[in-house]
């Protein structure tokens, strides 16, 4: 891996949901669709990857901000 | 508290009836009211913290000590409700708190989820097409809210339902008596006893008949009903919340958006042009526009500081979510309407466990309305002055009563 600013991007990051404080609302699943699903049976968030590329970080601190519940870590 | 000194508080909510549509509150009841946790007196004679900035909106409607249950001692009411409010409320989770909340939304969360909403957007936009071909046969100069804003929606959420749509008279005229701040306890009383009835009357139709059809109500009773696992009577007070919730909210911003993009042609002949621009204008619109201008209530079961003030067990919060769409804090020149800006972060469906269920659906909603609106109707332009308008200003959703239009 190259150094300077952009060493970081083959990094990974660690995403952690609570679903017992889940809403439902959705709006992780808009900010970063390729984290964050919604179960079938109760709508309720799901992971895709526990463990995104470090490059989605902005988003997926936007889908923290965004998350009305409190519901999602990310490490 | 002296009575002398409750005098002096500002009310809430103001009087001023010569505010443009597009201002949630002028200049100078700005000044009251903006700004760190103040007090103010309620039409009930009660006091209650009002909260407007970003921030502090967020933490309080996050926080478990802030309560929606209205039959609470000290909750903020703005109006005096009817002695029999708690059993009329039966199934309304808006004003229920924690697991009793928790319990009734989560039965909802799959049906109003993002992949739900995408799989009916082709039913969506077969209503919002119905619905401008009705406008284009009703002929320049019509009126937008009653021929295309309201319809909608309502058509939309009776389909989902499984409400006959053939009966919007009797529950669009119901909703506005119950939205409306004027309303007196009585009339409050008999108006949700009239939509019980009427609902409750469709779900024991349905209960006969649960192979016949398939929509939300039906799969409610076979899923939740049949097993026990929720009364009818909750059935009927989630289907009243959702009915009224579903048709009301969409039909005001409809109406309030057109009338602020025909001020700005560019915009509205963007969302022709670049249709994939109409999320980010629609989350724009939004926060711009804040329909839900009276507040959302709150009553703390302990004390909390919220923006450095105490708020004490007991005591009433009135949360502005339209001024905290407006805070220079969270977004620049705030009091612009700017489709470019990130406006994701307005509040205007609320925040914390009990933000709006049906937002997916309603984004969709408008999106798709806007969009093909300003695709058949390009030319489209409002026949009278804003000012001039007759606005909602005594309902609890803010809105439009009419929009002449021609094209
Ligand atoms: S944003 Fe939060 S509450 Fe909403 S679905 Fe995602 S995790 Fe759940």
């Amino acid at each position: 891996m190259t150094p300077g600013p952009r060493a970081d991007e083959g990094t990974t990051l660690r995403v952690a949901v609570d679903r017992a404080r889940c809403c439902g609302s959705g709006n992780c699943v808009l900010a970063v669709p390729e984290v964050f699903e919604q179960d079938d049976a109760d709508g309720l968030v799901l992971l895709r990857d526990p463990a995104p590329r470090a490059a989605l970080r902005e988003r997926l601190d936007r889908a923290v901000d965004l998350c009305p519940a409190g519901a999602i870590r990310v490490g | 508290m002296t009575q002398s000194t409750k005098t002096e508080l500002p009310q809430w909510p103001p009087v001023n009836s010569a505010r443009s549509p597009f201002t949630p509150l002028d200049d100078a009841e700005r000044q009251r009211y903006v700004g760190p946790v103040t007090r103010v007196l309620l039409p009930t004679g009660a006091t209650a913290w009002l909260v407007s900035r970003h921030t502090d909106v967020r933490q309080l409607l996050r926080h478990p000590a802030f309560s929606s249950d209205l039959s609470r001692p000290g909750f903020p009411l703005l109006r005096p409700l009817p002695p029999e409010a708690t059993r009329n409320s039966e199934g309304t989770f808006i004003q229920l708190d924690g697991d009793a909340h928790f319990r009734l939304r989560r039965m909802l969360t799959a049906e109003f989820m993002i992949k739900n909403v995408r799989r009916i957007e082709p039913l969506i936009a077969q209503t919002v097409d119905e619905a401008l071909a009705d406008l284009a046969a009703a002929g320049a100069p019509a009126d937008l809210v009653s021929t295309f804003a309201l319809p909608m929606p309502s058509k939309v959420i009776c389909h989902l339902l499984g409400v006959p749509y053939a009966d919007h008279d009797f529950f669009q005229s119901r909703s506005r008596v119950l939205l409306d701040r004027g309303t007196s306890p009585e009339e409050i009383q008999h108006t949700v006893g009239e939509l019980r009835d009427y609902l409750r009357a469709l779900i024991d139709r349905k209960r006969v008949r649960l192979d016949e059809a398939d929509d939300l109500l039906i799969r409610l009773i076979r899923e939740r009903v049949e097993p026990g696992e929720l009364g009818v009577d909750e059935l009927v007070g989630m289907a009243l919340l959702l009915l009224i919730a579903g048709h009301e909210t969409t039909a005001n911003m409809i109406g309030l958006s057109v009338l602020l993009l025909t001020r700005h042609p560019e915009q509205y002949a963007l969302l022709r042009d670049r249709p994939e621009l109409a999320a980010g204008l629609v989350d724009e619109l939004l926060r711009y526009l804040s329909i839900v201008r009276t507040g959302l209530l709150r009553v703390a079961t302990e004390d909390v500081e919220i923006g450095g003030r105490l708020i004490r067990a007991g005591e009433g919060a009135i949360v502005l979510i339209a001024l905290a769409n407006r805070d220079a804090e969270v977004f620049d020149e705030p009091d612009g309407f700017d489709p470019y800006r990130q406006a994701h972060r307005h509040l205007a469906f609320g925040f914390g466990m009990h933000q709006c269920i049906g937002q997916p659906l309603a984004r969709a909603e408008l999106r798709i309305a806007l969009v093909e609106l300003a695709r058949r109707f390009p030319d489209l332009r409002v026949t009278a002055d804003p000012q001039e308008l007759s606005t909602r200003d005594n309902s609890i959703v803010f809105g439009l009563d009419a929009l002449p239009v021609t094209w």
